[in-house]
């Protein structure tokens, strides 16, 4: 890379820090007032011990769940994809799936610039075609709703998330053959035997994650291990 | 209480929120794209991430759309389209909005809405998953300059990262795939039942199936365009194929 490249990702890098936090901030600010504002279009505004009562029930689960996602996800995204990434949401059924999509489409390695690079156009996108899909959807909500809510069609419809777990399974479980297995037997095991934790799945990927990671890693220095050393 | 909960003022709110996403997510798109070209990155290869990410984002953003209609009975369409289209996620909206509903007095979302107990919500929707955005903003620079600094120490050979990334992937399907194992096959009482949900496995398999024969063309026929609707297409094949098991069995 010549010092010209680097001075420019340098300054790159920069600014999107910058703009990343500011953004956030103004959205965080924004998502905050929107309830107020609509409460008060209403005539009324939120009810706080109500509120607290509710914080306490869902903050023991998503505060810890969306700082560990902070933590596991932003290596994957990269600055620009993460700053995007969680200001729109809906990051594991498809902002990571579709990153990584795009990442093995364009050939790139995680932790370069070119990842950095791909991971922003790739969730910048799928953030513009989801609102552009539900404002369409919104837009022709009476005449769509019959075709989406037909019984025959829910199968296709609950069943979205499974469908792209498929898809990404085959490419991945190619790619990590060795380490499928074992996780993959845990969290069978685990989900048969204590049915209850099924609606704890996104939780229960951080175990399923260290298991393969673990795995991985003891594969990664084996491998190094007898590999032929390169002489001097 | 419902045509007040679609009236415009509340149209206007979650309007502007989400021209200020679109705007945000356009000039960060923009700014990559120009600092892809300016690193000499072929712009075929920036066009294809773009392609690929928006056939990709389709199907899963119909089924999102079909969580605001299943929320807008309750709450309209202006605030769980503002939730689902600012941090939200389909699997937290949903509830979140109950347990809300519960905690303001409600036996549910069904229940008699007030102006009170829907600003509430609202509230509490926002709240209870505004944390992630809040750690990136506070901590994201810092925490992506360490990143940075751990990969720049790496000289020679492959890195652990890109095999960590696999991983990591491998481990969040492995977790879903087990659940459909476990929603399928159960131990109650100490025997094994079947409960009859096969649907998530055979969706599953099918897409798995319909993926394996668009590599096999783009790998093997070299048919590379392909790529870019590798996943979209191999999700209605599976996504149609829980329709046909659904009208079959």
């Amino acid at each position: 890379m010549t010092q010209n490249n680097e001075k420019y990702l340098e300054k790159y890098m920069a600014r999107t820090h910058l703009f990343g936090r500011v953004g956030s901030l103004i959205g965080i600010l924004l998502m905050l007032a929107a309830p107020f504002a609509m409460g008060l279009s209403l005539g009324a505004l939120p009810n706080l011990s109500a509120f607290a009562k509710g914080l306490l029930q869902i903050g023991i689960i998503y505060i810890p769940s969306c700082i560990v996602e902070f933590l596991v996800y932003t290596p994957m995204l990269g600055a620009g994809g993460s700053y995007l990434a969680f200001l729109t949401g809906n990051l594991i059924n498809m902002k990571i799936p579709c990153a990584l999509n795009a990442r093995d489409i364009v050939g790139t390695e995680a932790g370069t610039t070119e990842n950095e690079i791909v991971s922003t156009l790739s969730i910048a996108t799928s953030s513009l075609v989801t609102t552009a899909v539900i404002a369409l959807g919104v837009l022709l909500l009476i005449p769509l709703q019959p075709v989406l809510s037909a019984p025959v069609l829910q199968p296709a419809f609950n069943n979205v998330v499974p469908a792209l777990f498929g898809a990404m399974a085959y490419k991945y479980f190619r790619r990590g053959k060795q380490i499928v297995a074992i996780p993959l037997i845990v969290m069978s095991v685990l989900f048969v035997c204590v049915p209850s934790l099924i609606s704890s799945v996104g939780f229960l990927m951080l175990l399923s994650g260290a298991i393969a990671i673990a795995h991985a890693w003891v594969l990664f220095r084996k491998a190094k291990d007898n590999a032929p050393v390169e002489e001097e | 209480m419902l045509a007040q909960l679609n009236g415009w003022p509340l149209y206007l709110i979650s309007g502007t929120v989400i021209l200020f996403v679109i705007a945000f997510s356009i000039f960060f798109m923009v700014r990559a794209w120009r600092a892809g070209v300016a690193i000499g990155m072929d712009k075929q290869k920036l066009r294809r991430a773009v392609t690929a990410s928006a056939t990709f984002s389709l199907l899963p953003s119909i089924s999102i759309l079909l969580g605001v209609i299943a929320l807008a009975g309750s709450l309209g369409v202006p605030l769980p389209w503002l939730r689902l289209s600012v941090v939200g996620a389909l699997h937290y909206e949903t509830s979140v909005a109950d347990i809300a509903a519960k905690s303001a007095g409600l036996s549910g979302l069904d229940g008699n809405m007030t102006a009170e107990v829907f600003a509430t919500i609202g509230l509490l929707m926002a709240v209870g998953i505004i944390w992630g955005v809040l750690c990136m903003a506070l901590f994201g620079k810092g925490y992506c300059s360490r990143l940075q600094r751990t990969s720049a120490k790496k000289t020679g050979g492959k890195s652990f990262g890109d095999s960590a990334m696999t991983a990591m992937f491998i481990g969040l399907i492995t977790a879903y795939l087990g659940s459909y194992v476990g929603t399928l096959v159960q131990l109650k009482g100490g025997t094994l039942t079947v409960t009859g949900n096969y649907l998530p496995l055979v969706t599953l398999g099918f897409a798995a199936a319909a993926m394996a024969v668009f590599t096999y063309f783009s790998e093997k026929k070299k048919v590379t365009w392909l790529d870019n609707f590798s996943i979209a297409g191999s999700m209605l094949v599976g996504m149609a194929a829980a329709v046909v098991v659904g009208i079959i069995w």
